[in-house]
């Protein structure tokens, strides 16, 4: 099966960026309803609107190996480029995931994220695949960031209504939102 | 399929037997993921059908089809005798009355139907005329208690909740020890002078533990409580007979027991199912109506809101009909036995862990597990490549997997058409799983 590429398995071991770091203009909480998969991730930014520089993306994540390693290639894409480079290669990415195996993805957009081309053959894992950067979108609008029409509300890999759980953990609350009813 | 009569009660099937089972289920000789035999072992979330009952629903639609409890005309006579026909029949399968017998469109809504009677009874009017000893078993309110358990599925789980929020009742549960049983031992504190309904499974869906009904029951009786059992896993796989459990309430599904998507059955005590009041209201339901008011017809129709489904109905008899061929008693033989192959494969690899009972004792057949350092969503994805369907996740039971401290499992659920080599292949593909995430060398 071409799922597991050797560079998912090697981000799902050692994920890139990983634990949750100071300072950090936003923090979310993302929950994956139908096997329990989460990610707490934070924001830092350093100007203001699309172009600013996205200073750090730090997470604590709980998932499989899917969701860990798009959630660390998502950290190591972003982090040093603008938000605007950061929302481009978010759409590539979702372009991809969401394209049934017809979108081998561009490595100059994504880099490491074209792995993860095979997730897009099982429409159960796009999810997976998607939560850090559900996650990472919505950390962008908490942050005060128009992403646009690419929002959080139009990723998921099957339409169905975003759910609104109230955030218990987070230090400075924010409402948390979840990909998929389930 | 052969006739089993000539085979002892309560043996597992011989292969002759399972092959012929199996060619009733068509979608069991397809193949998945580029040629391989599916190994279909997620029963416990759906059934596969039998050819019987997919004939059945068929010929209701191709020579009966009509509303039912409506129009004079005869395929309205004939739809609503193959309806009424199949409340019988499913009736008879679970030792109950047929006028005690509800279909609902699923499990989830009888439960809710049972869960909403307690706040619809507190509404003015709603139990005119009822006898006020067994009104005021529906009476609800603060200072009371709803007690579930730490194993329900979401479905028996959020409608207590919910009730709990609507009429300021306390929710209160049995938690489970740490190789899945019921504390048992806590059941006096738990089930109190306070407590007015104890709602429970009678199987886990993820544990595969059987609870033991009558221990439960005795205490909800000696405190006055009502009992609700949810029968989801243990109707499809166990001899189940209403009466003999003592509950008095029984909700499941028809789609996990060979049945057709899109029925469900509540049993209730037909002296609580006259005493309450409606659940859905509307067409079917109803006795007289006024622009007014309106009355109410008696059970089961009170609780049957709408154009009833009649062709699932049929379905589900056709179902009932062909377990009770098969023998409730040799359906429960092959899963034991099963259930018995897979846990002992399961300990041979200490890198797998399985939640729930390790013995086959009051055990039935799901079987959850988790495998050292890997997400289930990984494992459930290797298995899936190998033809191995299995459910991954929480199976609707998150409280439960908090409580053994998983996010999630996976989890191998059998029915009566599965066979020992399908464990085998289950377990051929479970060793590629620490091959392809490099966590065994």
């Amino acid at each position: 099966m071409d799922l597991y590429q050797e560079i998912i398995l090697e981000h799902s071991k050692r994920p890139l960026h990983a634990g949750l770091r100071e300072p950090f203009n936003a923090q979310v909480h993302h929950v994956n309803p139908t096997c329990g998969d989460e990610v707490t991730l934070r924001v830092q930014l350093s100007g203001q609107g699309r172009s600013a520089v996205i200073a750090d993306v730090s997470y604590s994540a709980l998932g499989c190996s899917i969701s860990t390693a798009a959630t660390s290639v998502l950290a190591d894409e972003v982090i040093g480029h603008s938000v605007k480079e950061a929302l481009t290669s978010f759409a590539a990415m979702r372009k991809m995931l969401t394209s049934k195996g017809a979108d081998p993805g561009d490595e100059d957009e994504i880099g490491d994220g074209v792995a993860f081309a095979g997730v897009s053959k099982y429409p159960a894992r796009v999810k997976c695949a998607l939560l850090g950067w559900m996650a990472f979108t919505d950390a962008l609008t908490q942050s005060g960031v128009d992403v646009g029409e690419i929002s959080a509300a139009h990723t998921s890999a099957s339409p169905s209504p975003e759910t609104v759980l109230n955030n218990a953990t987070a230090s400075n609350t924010i409402p948390s939102r979840t990909m998929e009813d389930s | 399929m052969s006739t089993m009569s000539d085979v002892a009660v309560g043996a597992a099937f011989t292969a002759a037997e399972s092959a012929a089972i199996r060619g009733d289920f068509a979608i069991l000789s397809r193949t998945v993921r580029g040629g391989k035999p599916l190994v279909y072992l997620d029963s416990g979330a759906t059934s596969q059908k039998p050819r019987q009952m997919l004939d059945t629903e068929r010929a209701f639609y191709e020579q009966h089809n009509a509303a039912v409890h409506r129009g004079a005309h005869q395929l309205a006579e004939e739809a609503t005798d193959a309806y009424e026909g199949a409340r019988a029949t499913v009736a008879r399968f679970i030792g109950a009355q047929t006028r005690e017998v509800v279909f609902t469109k699923n499990a989830t809504e009888a439960l809710n139907l049972v869960a909403y009677t307690f706040s619809n009874a507190g509404a003015t009017g709603a139990m005119d005329g009822v006898d006020p000893a067994l009104a005021a078993k529906f009476a609800l309110g603060e200072g009371d208690e709803i007690v579930i358990t730490e194993m329900e599925h979401h479905s028996n789980l959020v409608p207590w909740q919910e009730l709990a929020r609507r009429t300021g009742a306390t929710l209160r549960w049995i938690g489970v020890t740490d190789d899945g049983r019921l504390k048992l031992g806590d059941l006096d504190t738990v089930i109190t002078d306070r407590t007015k309904v104890v709602a429970f499974t009678h199987v886990s869906n993820v544990l595969g533990t059987i609870n033991p009904v009558d221990v439960i029951v005795e205490r909800a009786r000696a405190v006055g409580a009502l009992t609700v059992l949810d029968a989801c896993q243990s109707v499809p796989h166990l001899a189940v007979d209403v009466v003999d459990l003592g509950v008095d309430f029984v909700a499941f599904s028809g789609h996990k027991m060979f049945g057709p998507l899109g029925i469900g059955v509540l049993w209730g005590r037909y002296d609580l199912l006259k005493a309450m009041p409606p659940f859905l209201t509307g067409g079917s339901m109803i006795e007289v109506v006024q622009m007014e008011a309106t009355t109410y017809a008696d059970p089961p129709q009170r609780f049957e809101a709408g154009v009833p489904m009649a062709a699932q109905a049929v379905g589900l008899a056709a179902a009932c009909d062909y377990l009770t061929d098969l023998g409730m008693a040799r359906v429960t033989a092959q899963e034991h036995a099963l259930t018995q192959a897979l846990l002992a494969g399961l300990a041979q690899r200490p890198w797998v862990r399985v939640v729930g009972p390790l013995d086959g004792k009051d055990r039935s057949g799901a079987v959850a597990f988790v495998v050292d350092g890997i997400h289930p969503h990984d494992v459930g994805q290797i298995l899936d490549d190998a033809g191995v369907a299995v459910r991954v996740g929480h199976h609707c039971a998150w409280p439960l997997h908090r409580r053994m401290n998983l996010t999630a499992t996976t989890r191998a659920s059998f029915a009566a058409y599965n066979t020992l080599a399908e464990v085998d292949a289950l377990l051929t593909a479970l060793d590629r799983v620490p091959v392809v995430f490099g966590t065994v060398i």
